[in-house]
């Protein structure tokens, strides 16, 4: 990342995605949010079996944004939980876009306390572009349904393995997030905050976004090395859109090998190092 | 010739402004009236900020506060550069400004002789921006708490997540709120004060996970900034939406309690506390 100084021409955004062929941070932000990449209800029919859903947060409402459920994947059962970003307009507005409210949040959080209570490990699929921003979403708390998640997950004494699908968007994404294990699909990408909204907060100009995606390290390969994912799910060539099958093959094996990794580890042990995983995220001096 | 030569030993007065404008009322309030009324408005009551030091001052007894981990600050671990710089030249001159090497002070001592444990955010340095030293700072002090039996109070303001450090910024939430489902497990109290602004991944983290939540009068708390919301909403809102009194009356803080009373406050909640 060099200093920008300049509005970018349109000769530079044109460059930046003519990059796209060699795998900018930009073009797999785009491979993200391809229209026609799978989406949780594809991965349901694809790599799961049996899915039973289950609905309502029990307080106020259902959130569609949100999909959970018993399911089987292998010869393992589960409690599945994801955001669902839909896959035709239609749907995708009664889905909101997979942005959940509260009531989506508490019922991601009704379910993860269910199967708790089934002895059931989790399985939670990110793909968000961030938690609801609206009137609604504020007055019903938003921020403590996202906060409350994040803090009970730490202690559910069930293993968890997260899944980022496609766009790992912010706190809307932790908020099912706090995995043993965090995995990733080669094209997905995971961000503190959308590349067009740090645009335009530190460049002052959502234009920008193609640079401030690199800046941010938003992509499988760079969070891994940063050691806040553990494992790359590679995607077939051309990304996960290509080749619904392949796909969902790989992710069907990672999620099989990341549970059965957790398997009979005890609830102690695993507790403790979920508190390991997460104290030692991040990066600071002691020298000051 | 003599009468009118310039008198070199006479102070000249300070370029500084002797008058404070109140952000919410708009007053003009006399320089010193605003410090000695702990930088609160006398006409309106708005709560302006204050350093974390000085609220430490305010809250624990004299001479009892004692500062942790102040050795923890940022590296900029991304070489993260934007329009105005880099991220390392941003927090060196930050904390230069500010005195402290993170935006958050953390330190345990006596609030009328109740022991406790304090991590007071500082929106002086990077807007009081969660990052990995800020994380990590909060964490320690949980966990300072948790050894200790001492209950833990975080005062906070913040504009969120710290974005110059990407997803590890994100991953703070995580880390601190595993600190207070330590603190949760093993019963000691945990609570929160939110102060003026307190938004984003702050808010959506330790800040409105307290066993008690205390407000500020008139503080900004919420998730999403006001313009995002607007934007998706194509509508502008209302004036107290996302203020502490907006919260109170949501049920998502206990009180809203004045400066000047918040020592107090405090020691009164915490005397109903029996350690097992």
């Amino acid at each position: 990342m060099t200093k920008v100084k300049s509005k970018p021409s349109e000769k530079s955004v044109k460059n930046s995605t003519e990059k796209g062929k060699n795998g900018t941070a930009w073009d797999i932000v785009k491979i993200s949010r391809h229209p026609n990449r799978p989406v949780l209800q594809d991965y349901i029919s694809l790599v799961f079996e049996n899915f039973i859903p289950l609905h309502g947060d029990r307080y106020f409402a259902d959130d569609p944004a949100i999909v959970g459920g018993f399911a089987k994947i292998g010869d393992k059962k589960v409690m599945l939980i994801g955001q669902n970003k839909g896959k035709n307009t239609t749907d995708q507005i009664t889905r909101n876009f997979g942005m959940a409210k509260p009531e989506g949040y508490r019922k991601a959080l009704r379910l993860m306390k269910l199967a708790e209570r089934f002895n059931l490990p989790i399985v939670t699929v990110i793909d968000t572009p961030g938690a609801f921003p609206g009137i609604e979403a504020e007055e019903r708390g938003q921020a403590e349904s996202i906060a409350k998640n994040i803090t009970e997950m730490a202690k559910l004494e069930v293993p968890i393995v997260a899944v980022v699908i496609g766009e790992g968007g912010s706190g809307g994404a932790l908020g099912i997030g706090v995995g043993d294990k965090i995995l990733m699909l080669s094209n997905a990408i995971y961000s503190v905050i959308s590349p067009e909204g740090c645009a335009s907060i530190l460049w002052r100009d959502a234009t920008f976004a193609p640079e401030a995606a690199e800046a941010l390290n938003i992509t499988a390969k760079a969070l891994l090395k940063l050691e806040v994912i553990d494992e790359i799910i590679e995607e077939p060539k051309g990304g996960a859109h290509s080749d619904y099958d392949k796909t969902a093959t790989a992710v069907k094996s990672a999620i099989l090998k990341n549970l059965k990794s957790l398997e009979n580890i005890s609830v102690d042990k695993l507790l403790d190092m979920r508190a390991d995983k997460y104290a030692a995220m991040g990066k600071f001096s002691t020298d000051n | 010739m003599a009468w009118f030569i310039k008198d070199e030993t006479i102070k000249k007065p300070s370029s500084k402004s002797l008058w404070v404008k109140c952000k919410k009322c708009s007053s003009h309030v006399y320089d010193v009236e605003w410090k000695e009324n702990l930088n609160v408005c006398p006409i309106c009551n708005f709560h302006g900020s204050i350093t974390s030091r000085q609220r430490a001052d305010l809250i624990f007894d004299k001479g009892s506060f004692n500062e942790l981990f102040a050795n923890i600050g940022p590296v900029d671990s991304l070489k993260f550069v934007d329009l105005k710089g880099s991220y390392k030249d941003k927090f060196e001159e930050n904390k230069k400004k500010a005195g402290i090497n993170e935006a958050v002070l953390t330190g345990h001592g006596k609030i009328n002789g109740i022991k406790a444990v304090a991590s007071i955010m500082d929106f002086r340095f990077l807007g009081g921006s969660l990052g990995s030293g800020t994380g990590e700072k909060i964490l320690q002090g949980a966990n300072f708490a948790l050894e200790h039996k001492m209950p833990y109070i975080v005062f906070s303001e913040s504009g969120g997540a710290r974005m110059q450090e990407g997803v590890l910024s994100l991953m703070q939430m995580a880390k601190t709120c595993s600190g207070v489902a330590k603190l949760n497990k093993k019963n000691i109290p945990f609570i929160s004060v939110l102060v003026n602004p307190t938004t984003g991944g702050v808010t959506a983290s330790y800040a409105m996970m307290g066993d008690i939540n205390i407000a500020e009068p008139f503080a900004v708390i919420g998730f999403a900034g006001r313009r995002v919301i607007e934007q998706t909403i194509g509508e502008k809102l209302p004036d107290d939406f996302q203020t502490a009194e907006y919260l109170l009356e949501h049920g998502f803080v206990d009180a809203i309690v004045n400066r000047k009373d918040m020592k107090d406050y405090l020691s009164n909640v915490l005397s109903y506390y029996n350690l097992k």
